[in-house]
């Protein structure tokens, strides 16, 4: 799917305004489908071991991109944009901003 | 059956709403709209409306609550004035790119400081890039008529843009006039419920004013041009529509009155322009060819039907009740605008009654026989405040 049709996808591949509807109209949950954890240049990794499950980085995360699960605090790279709150709120040091480079 | 009451500027755009069927209304008020709000208030209140009445804490909230109100598929409807108006600007431009018909009534009021409530016409044309369809209303019975006519263009599928109906601070909206209040069959039968294709719907959910990126925005934009390139057209169909049904004619884009070969031809907007009529015929009595014309569609600005309007035509004497900072008043530099590389007579921009400095019968036959006078001397100066203290005797004599 192109990254057209991930906005529009109420029309199916429009090929010019003709074919949009009068104004930006999306198919519900849009955002799911728009993959904002591309703009990231930080990535934060999880030290599992350190991790206490506290939930801080949780309660704190502007984009409701990061997890605790039973293994520890997951973060979700589809839509975490790197901006580092979690690691910086982390009571016991167990995220680490890295450099996105890196990891692609 | 419809029924004449003596009503205020204000009582005529609630009534306005009410005949329309407005389902949601959200207004704060402010001075010299609030008895429209209360108006609207109390006819729910009393059960003679059926819409719900969002009290909001701002004129921005107003037109936040009135979009999201459109969006969900009801008839909006809202009032303000002036800085209530300006509060509103981030608003207007998401009512017009959203293409949602919420219709409003603004009360032409100065801008302060000086701090003023008198009639004024620069905060409506200061909100005239903001994709909102601006009408200028010359009396109470039309406030009322615009607002019916304003949802059924605004409605319509090919256009889906927001209005708003404007009238005079005091001098119509606390200004009692007969007022027609029309049969409601017979406006329902005009006006049909408003029933959009994409609507906020918990069974279907849709996301709306989501990102645009560079390479569509521009597109959507494009669309809003074509809508508003069919306005013109739309507002003659719906003005016929509206004589054939209620037997009153007022005036689509703009109101010729003796306009027919005339060699000067004044241009006014808003309440002035009755006053202005009564010296036209006075003028005309005298032997001057002089006509008026009635500018009452600004936005879209009614480009063709000028050009129509000046062929022939020696000098325009515009009277602009606005001076919109930086060079002279809008209708004057619109207009030349329109009719710039077509036939070009003189244009004088006559700058008056700003923040409801009185505009007398006298002050106005002066204005107009300094505009025939330029038919033989030529534009002296392109810009003329008009009963400035310093020229008042000139004016005034």
């Amino acid at each position: 799917m192109s990254e057209e049709e991930d906005v529009f996808r109420i029309v199916i591949d429009p090929k010019d305004h003709r074919d949009l509807p009068r104004t930006v109209i999306t198919d519900c949950p849009s955002d799911l489908m728009n993959k904002t954890g591309s703009w990231r240049t930080l990535r934060p990794i999880v030290d599992k071991d350190k991790c206490i499950k506290c939930g801080i980085c949780w309660k704190f995360c502007p984009d409701v991109s990061i997890h605790v699960k039973e293994e520890g605090a997951e973060v979700d790279y589809d839509f975490c944009k790197g901006c580092g709150i979690c690691a910086k709120e982390c009571p016991v040091d167990a995220i680490e901003m890295k450099k996105e480079e890196d990891y692609v | 059956m419809s029924e004449m009451k003596i009503v205020s500027g204000n009582y005529a755009a609630a009534y306005g709403s009410k005949l329309s069927r407005a389902e949601v209304v959200a207004a704060y008020p402010i001075t010299p709209q609030t008895e429209v709000v209360e108006k609207i208030a109390q006819l729910v209140a009393e059960g003679e409306m059926d819409a719900e009445f969002i009290k909001v804490e701002s004129e921005h909230s107003a037109m936040a609550a009135s979009i999201a109100a459109s969006n969900a598929g009801a008839r909006a409807f809202t009032a303000t004035s002036a800085h209530g108006l300006a509060l509103m600007h981030e608003l207007l431009m998401w009512a017009s790119g959203a293409r949602l018909p919420v219709v409003m009534t603004n009360i032409n009021r100065a801008m302060g400081p000086p701090w003023s409530v008198w009639a004024d016409h620069h905060d409506t044309l200061a909100q005239k890039g903001t994709g909102q369809l601006q009408f200028f209303c010359e009396n109470n019975q039309e406030v009322l008529d615009s607002v019916i006519m304003a949802y059924k263009i605004c409605e319509d599928e090919e256009i889906m843009l927001p209005a708003m109906i404007v009238e005079d601070a005091f001098i119509l909206s606390h200004t009692k006039e007969p007022v027609e209040i029309y049969d409601q069959e017979l406006v329902d039968d005009f006006l049909p419920s408003y029933d959009p294709d994409y609507k906020l719907d918990v069974d279907q959910p849709l996301g709306f004013g989501s990102l645009g990126m560079p390479d569509w925005y521009m597109d959507f934009r494009y669309k809003i041009f074509e809508a508003m390139e069919k306005v013109p057209e739309k507002v003659e169909e719906v003005n016929q529509e509206f004589k054939e049904v209620f037997g009153r004619d007022p005036g689509g884009l703009i109101e010729e009155y003796k306009t027919d070969g005339v060699d000067v031809l004044i241009v006014t907007m808003g309440s002035i322009s009755s006053t202005s009529k009564d010296v036209i015929d006075e003028l005309r009595e005298e032997g001057h060819n002089i006509g008026l014309a009635r500018l009452r569609t600004f936005r879209p600005f009614p480009v063709e039907k000028f050009r129509e309007l000046i062929k022939g035509v020696n000098v325009v004497g515009v009277l602009d009740r606005n001076y919109t900072f930086g060079h002279g008043g809008d209708a004057a530099r619109e207009i030349k605008d329109a009719i710039y590389g077509h036939h070009e007579p003189i244009v004088k921009d006559y700058i008056v009654g700003l923040g409801g400095r009185d505009l007398t019968p006298k002050i106005l036959k002066n204005i107009m026989e300094d505009a025939i006078a330029l038919q033989d001397k030529g534009l002296d100066k392109e810009i003329e405040w008009v009963d400035l203290k310093v020229n008042q005797k000139r004016w005034r004599r």
